[in-house]
């Protein structure tokens, strides 16, 4: 202990102290400042500032032992030899009205053969006249010599056959909508999705990299709630909403599913949440409406409302490729940005040759054809539905519907049964294959697929088998 | 412009390119001459005043003073445009004023002679309208390679045989009910083609890379891509969902320090070991003509065990003494390669793709392929053209039609190139690809070409911008085995001609020289 404290020391210091507060007024501003500041970094360092890992270089060895212990996995995952894509029929001859397999014969309800224009005779004169005038390829993608006047006939007949103004074909279905989609919409754009679409579509959506919002299968009021939701999302930021383009991706019939879009109040909603619409209309093209046009004819809409119908030639009219229709406005951007159309070469003129013919057939007043397939798919789906025991999706109209059996019986194993029984009856169906990457992945099912020159007799024989085989399944 | 300069070893991580297996035949080597500097300038310019040019006149339409040509929206206002101005500027200011050069229809079997429909525009090409016409013209546009490109003989009778047998589609997809026995043939004669254990045949070339690489690799996967490959690889990789790397065109010291910085260092971001690495190149590359280093790349591959895609778009058929694309071109085993693609549109002049490889991996392709599920088969007579193209080339009889096809295309190729050189063009690519680029540089050159061989009789390709780099428009002459000594002696003539009234001759590693002094 020191001496004690007293009132000199204590003068003293205040006095001290009062001199240095009297020579910071002496000194130079800018040393003041200077002070201040190297006081504040001092505090910033000890309170705020993070330590920084010093970075690791690895030497060359560690490197060389990294690269060395580096395994892949196998390229390709283990195979299992019973999967069914390993174990397909083999089908012989003309796949129509009936197949052969192995030397038997069994009538065709697998096939997407809807108007029996596989193996039509008029169909076949006209591709072997192409083959003996072009040949088979077209060596060529369509901005180099691989346009053939053949391409734009057939191009020029589908447009006016939906009564747009151009039309526009693909060599293959699958990369018809796949390439559409990414050549409009882009990154910073909107897609309202279906669930329910076909994976073609899928890819399609996937590769634009744009938003998606997807919507219950069918459910216009969930349609509604997600454009709500953009439009108050919207109004919030108007400047940004007046860049970003909206597009409705939707089925005509779904191949899924069998059923159809509501398509009148989606196109009630495009005029007040002012987004385009783009629709598949693959199934539905040469199937649905008084004459063959669609889903447009069957709900008694303006077509020239929907922005973009695309479709394929390998259903209904039996051909290979794909093809798009709308106004010129939005069909001829593709010719230039479609990736699947750009860079690749054109459709073989044998095929669009084959297409063309169909499209004369179809064409003719009095074939009444559509007509038909509507009526005996109303009476197969009756005749399915009294069988009583396997569920029918699908409307009733449409030539495509999905059985299946009900609810915890419905497995691959048991349908596969039925298939198989089926066939040794004499009746090919099939079951509905789909990837396990499907955005939604569908119910097990049998796709049934109705072929307009199918009489009542084969109808009825259809569903007998149908009955043995589920009452063997459910034993 | 990538120079050929083996002094730029000392960069080199491990030994390639000292040790490389060494061909039976010498490879020779690919030159790129350096743009002259007068053509750089001249190009740049020309772009300058097509931008200054193509402003104004944006300006003037929507200043409505010039009336807007071309169609326009049909909804009513209140929706967000559908394309943006700025992204067709190019569209519709450079690309619109030649677009008379493109999209040429043709009214006859794409083969040695075309016969293209003639057509006039009123209104500088926003549309065409025919004149019923049709011009006969040299061909030298079309893919056709082997030159079977037919419409009569024992091939087309083979194909409208399978047309009354088998019908125009099977209309179902390869695992329901698409699978017909000729797919099956087709498949087992392509392994026996190509000497792999198995293939597979889709419909349709594009697509085939665009749906089977997505079932190759995922994520948590490395793809290592050539700077030029072709866009169908391009969407693919990023459908498949891996990380892709680009490393420069043929540049495999870039290729090998990518592979060990990116083994070192992991996936991004998490550090994980890569599951997978796959190296994608292509057999010939179809802008520049060159050839992919196929020894060094399978030596690179194995010591850092990637697995390597090749794909032979343009290669099978026209390149090898056998025909068998790049593997038998640099006499490596075919077994080396993993996974081999090609497709059936341009040597075998039918359309769709194949892969080829271990069963394994064709097994897995069947199950997991989008293809197989979702599309439809391919179409019974073009299988049936591509079975009997496929006879001919396995026939190793060399008297026989395919061996003679394959020759002459070699023929071809070496004649042609010769003289194109020695004349004085500056040309790209591999000495024995039989794609053919003489550089044009500058866009208005790329038109002039086109347009001066067309009133000369022979139909060419010129392309610029975006599938060239911007400098380097090119003119690309595809030979094919159809093409006679004489076709060529007159296209070579023209192309004098019409190098002289553009310049173009301007090559300094050879200078120009008049045709009848280039005879070999």
């Amino acid at each position: 202990m020191g001496s004690p404290v007293n009132r000199d020391d204590i003068a003293r210091l205040a006095t001290d102290f009062y001199s240095l507060l009297e020579s910071f007024k002496q000194t130079p501003f800018y040393h003041l400042i200077f002070e201040i500041f190297l006081i504040l970094t001092v505090l910033w360092l000890v309170c705020f500032r993070k330590p920084r890992p010093i970075a690791k270089k690895l030497t060359e060895k560690e490197k060389q032992e990294l690269i060395d212990e580096w395994q892949p996995e196998p390229l390709v995952p283990p195979v299992d030899t019973n999967h069914p894509a390993l174990n397909v029929r083999v089908l012989d001859g003309i796949v129509g009205k009936t197949i052969e397999i192995d030397g038997r014969k069994s009538l065709n309800f697998a096939t997407f053969n809807f108007l029996n224009f596989v193996g039509n005779q008029r169909i076949a004169d006209k591709a072997i006249q192409a083959v003996q005038k072009y040949g088979v390829g077209s060596c060529g993608p369509r901005g180099f010599y691989g346009t053939i006047d053949i391409h734009l006939e057939l191009e020029e007949r589908l447009a006016r056959f939906f009564n747009f103004e151009e039309g526009i074909i693909y060599s293959y279905g699958f990369s018809t909508i796949a390439s559409i989609i990414p050549a409009y919409s882009k990154r910073n754009d909107i897609l309202f999705v279906d669930e329910g679409i076909h994976y073609a579509i899928q890819k399609g959506v996937e590769a634009s990299r744009s938003t998606v919002k997807w919507f219950r299968h069918n459910d216009i009021n969930d349609l509604e709630r997600l454009l709500a939701e953009q439009d108050k999302h919207d109004k919030k930021n108007p400047k940004k909403a007046s860049t970003i383009r909206r597009f409705l991706i939707i089925e005509g019939l779904y191949m899924n599913y069998g059923d159809i879009c509501p398509l009148p109040r989606m196109v009630e909603l495009k005029y007040k949440y002012k987004y385009r619409i783009f629709m598949d209309e693959s199934v539905s093209f040469g199937t649905i409406g008084q004459t063959g046009r669609g889903v447009t004819e069957y709900h008694n809409v303006d077509r020239q409302k929907i922005d973009l119908i695309s479709s394929t030639l390998e259903y209904s009219v039996g051909s290979i490729g794909g093809f798009a229709v709308g106004s010129s406005f939005v069909i001829d951007h593709q010719r230039l940005s479609a990736q699947g159309y750009c860079f690749s070469a054109s459709l073989p003129p044998l095929l669009a040759a084959a297409a063309i013919e169909a499209l004369n057939i179809m064409d003719e007043e009095n074939s009444g054809l559509f007509e038909t397939l509507m009526d005996k798919s109303k009476r197969l789906h009756k005749k399915l539905l009294d069988i009583k025991g396997y569920r029918v999706l699908g409307e009733d109209i449409s030539p495509l519907k999905h059985l299946s059996l009900a609810n915890s019986l419905n497995t691959i194993g048991r349908l596969e049964y039925i298939v198989e029984f089926a066939q040794t009856r004499g009746i090919t169906i099939t079951i509905a294959r789909y990837l396990n990457d499907e955005h939604h992945l569908p119910e097990p099912s049998i796709r049934l697929i109705l072929n307009v020159e199918m009489t009542d007799e084969e109808l009825e024989f259809l569903c007998t088998v149908l009955q043995e085989a589920l009452v063997k399944v459910t034993a | 412009m990538a120079k050929n300069s083996p002094k730029q070893k000392n960069k080199s991580y491990s030994n390639i390119g000292f040790n490389t297996p060494v061909p039976e035949h010498p490879s020779l080597n690919e030159v790129y001459e350096d743009t002259p500097f007068s053509e750089a300038f001249w190009t740049y310019l020309n772009y300058v005043i097509l931008n200054i040019f193509g402003w104004f006149r944006d300006l003037l339409r929507n200043a409505r003073i010039e009336n807007r040509k071309g169609s326009a929206e049909n909804n009513p206002p209140g929706f967000v445009p559908l394309y943006q101005s700025y992204e067709s500027f190019y569209t519709r200011n450079v690309y619109q004023r030649i677009a008379d050069c493109f999209n040429r229809p043709i009214g006859s079997v794409p083969g040695g002679t075309l016969d293209l429909l003639e057509r006039v525009t009123d209104d500088y090409n926003w549309s065409f309208n025919f004149t019923g016409d049709k011009v006969k013209t040299i061909n030298l546009g079309s893919y056709n390679y082997l030159g079977f490109a037919n419409n009569s003989g024992q091939i087309a009778e083979n194909v409208i045989n399978s047309i009354k047998t088998s019908g125009v589609s099977a209309a179902s997809a390869a695992q329901e009910c698409g699978t017909l026995t000729q797919h099956r043939k087709l498949e087992s004669l392509l392994a026996e083609f190509l000497g792999t254990e198995d293939a597979i045949a889709f419909g349709m070339g594009f697509a085939t890379n665009a749906l089977n690489i997505p079932t190759l690799v995922g994520k948590g996967c490395l793809i290592l891509s050539d700077e030029l490959n072709h866009t169908s690889l391009v969407l693919g990789s990023r459908l498949s969902g891996a990380v892709i790397k680009v490393y420069k065109h043929n540049d495999m010291i870039h290729l090998e320090k990518l592979l060990r910085d990116y083994i070192v260092s992991g996936q991004p971001r998490t550090h994980r070991p890569w599951r997978k690495i796959l190296i994608i190149v292509e057999g010939v590359y179809s802008m520049e003509g060159s050839l992919c280093k196929l020894p060094e790349l399978i030596e690179l591959k194995k010591k850092y065990k990637a697995f390597l895609y090749l794909d032979e778009a343009h290669s099978i058929g026209a390149m090898g003494s056998r025909g068998r694309g790049v593997v038998d071109y640099w006499k490596c085993d075919v077994n080396d390669v993993d996974i081999l693609m090609g497709t059936f549109t341009k040597s075998f002049a039918a359309a769709g793709g194949y892969i080829a490889g271990k069963k394994e991996l064709i097994d897995h392709i069947r199950i997991a392929s989008h293809a197989q599920t979702y599309a439809v088969s391919m179409s019974p007579p073009v299988v049936e053209q591509v079975i009997s193209v496929l006879n001919l080339l396995i026939d190793e009889n060399e008297e026989h039609e395919g061996r003679q096809k394959i020759n002459q295309l070699a023929w071809n190729t070496h004649y042609f190139r010769q003289r194109l050189t020695k004349m004085g063009f500056i040309v790209y690519g591999h000495p024995h690809s039989p794609v053919v680029p003489a550089l044009l540089y500058s866009p208005s050159k790329i038109a002039a070409f086109n347009r001066e061989m067309l009133k000369r009789g022979v139909a060419v390709v010129t392309v610029g911008f975006p599938a060239t780099p911007l400098v380097l428009g090119r003119v690309r002459f595809c030979l094919s085995a159809s093409h006679t000594k004489e076709m060529l002696d007159e296209v070579l003539k023209h192309a004098e001609e019409v190098g002289d009234l553009l310049n173009m001759r301007k090559s300094k590693l050879n200078p120009k020289r008049p045709f009848h002094e280039t005879e070999l």
